[in-house]
């Protein structure tokens, strides 16, 4: 065997087994604890990632559990299925949740509205929201551009021909994405037994709200006087009715005695 | 005042994405959206910096006086992929939000051939411990520059009206390559 050989080799040799001591020191010096539930409770999660929990993704809900910083019922797409598989990893008790769904609080679309002007910007809500407070001639109802639509992970939003967002309730886990995505605060999650809300949430009143939309709520108040429950059902919070959804489940009738038609009667299906 | 020379002329005149055309891997793969743009490019800055200096120490102590020159490649990219692991090592337990998020592109910086060209390059440029060190720095700079306005033009990109057979990589591409046009602005900046 050639000796000038052996130089070249010890020399790279050397270096390697530096570098792999180095390395091996590292990984002592830095090494990261793992508690073994977290990867259970990972899987117990939905494991979408879309954040509803108000982590980042499943895997820091997971950790965040296992630290035991934060209650478990958190996963709105888990359901309570996740809640019972945490529960049993944990050792804690469950809660009871209440399935959701979400709604648009808004009916004015292209035909009961008329805009302010012609917007040509970027296809956003949030993006036309920045310009002149939107295009709108309501400056709190649905700019109809689908950004909810577009957030949502689960697809379960589709924009309607009238310019307003249409959830599909099969699809929707009530994960509050498209809630904290609209700029208008149009979306909002309420009880999947929900039967009747308010499709409006203009808080201007009387002329004003006639002149720039047909179904907007003009706060007349007749809706507090006339409903099943009387005043415990339906009371006034500023300009809007605030319909208490523990007494109030169900008002076939609503849209009979409201004179812009606001109220949005759901089917329940779920 | 030379110093400042090789800085200029590592982040703008020979910038090493657009000027030189290394490491587009990562530069396509980490550019889209600002926020990994940045933890992306400070990565490769500390990484670049620190194999810039320590493989001009290996060149200059260990194989020109043994006269194993042409072991540069092979032990450069020894020290380099050690380097790149000990930043994994280090970032899991410093910044274990953004080694998650970086993944497998962090590794990538190994296969990256911008860190071996900064390495070479030292070589061929004959630079001393500072140079080296100041270049390694610039290097990474730059290519966070490069990487960073990618990034945001490809996010304002998203809500643009791309037409179909472009969208995705290949409207990436010609951003790429007009971004490299409009650096060439700079040539001459900098006499090499």
């Amino acid at each position: 065997m050639d000796i000038g050989i052996l130089i070249p080799v010890a020399t790279l040799g050397g270096l390697g087994f530096i570098l792999a001591v180095g390395l091996a020191y590292a990984s002592k010096k830095f090494a990261v604890e793992i508690d073994p539930r977290v990867e259970k409770v990972e899987e117990s999660l939905a494991g979408i990632n879309c954040g509803a929990c108000g982590y980042p993704g499943c895997r820091g809900y997971a950790e965040a559990i296992v630290a035991g910083q934060v209650e478990i019922d958190k996963c709105a797409p888990g359901g309570m299925d996740s809640i019972k598989g945490i529960s049993e990893i944990m050792g804690t008790e469950m809660g009871q949740v209440v399935p959701k769904v979400a709604v648009v609080q808004c009916q004015g679309g292209h035909e009961q509205t008329e805009p302010k002007f012609d917007y040509q910007g970027v296809d956003d809500c949030r993006a036309a929201q920045m310009l002149g407070a939107g295009f709108k001639s309501c400056s709190y109802g649905c700019l109809g551009l689908g950004s909810c639509a577009a957030a949502c992970p689960f697809d379960a939003i589709t924009m309607g021909k009238n310019g307003l967002p249409i959830v599909d309730e099969e699809k929707c886990t009530a994960c509050g994405i498209c809630v904290r995505t609209c700029p208008r605060g149009i979306m909002a999650l309420i009880p999947q037994t929900q039967e009747v809300y308010l499709g409006c949430i203009n808080q201007d009143r009387g002329p004003a709200v006639k002149k720039i939309c047909q179904v907007g709520c003009i706060a007349c108040r007749l809706c507090v006087r006339k409903n099943p429950e009387g005043d415990s059902g339906i009371a006034m919070d500023g300009n809007l009715p605030s319909i208490n959804y523990e007494k109030l489940t169900s008002w076939p009738e609503a849209n009979d005695v409201c004179p812009q038609n606001c109220f949005i009667i759901r089917k329940i299906t779920l | 005042m030379e110093l400042f020379t090789i800085f200029i002329g590592a982040v703008l005149v020979n910038n090493f994405v657009l000027g030189r055309f290394l490491g587009i891997c990562p530069f396509l793969g980490q550019s889209k959206n600002v926020g990994m743009a940045v933890g992306m490019g400070m990565s490769v800055i500390f990484v670049m910096t620190l194999a810039s200096v320590t493989t001009n120490i290996i060149y200059s102590f260990v194989l020109v006086p043994l006269g194993l020159e042409y072991l540069m490649t092979v032990s450069f990219i020894l020290v380099i992929a050690a380097l790149v692991q000990l930043v994994d090592i280090v970032l899991q337990k410093v910044l274990p939000a953004l080694h998650r998020t970086m993944g497998i592109y962090l590794v990538l910086i190994t296969t990256n051939c911008a860190i071996l060209g900064l390495a070479l390059l030292n070589v061929v440029k004959n630079y001393d411990l500072i140079q080296s060190l100041v270049f390694g720095l610039s290097a990474g700079i730059g290519f966070t520059l490069a990487l960073v306005i990618m990034a945001g033009i490809r996010e304002r990109l998203e809500l643009a009206d791309v037409p179909k057979p472009l969208q995705g990589f290949p409207i990436t591409l010609i951003l790429a390559g007009l971004l490299s046009i409009a650096f060439m602005g700079f040539s001459g900046l900098v006499k090499l």
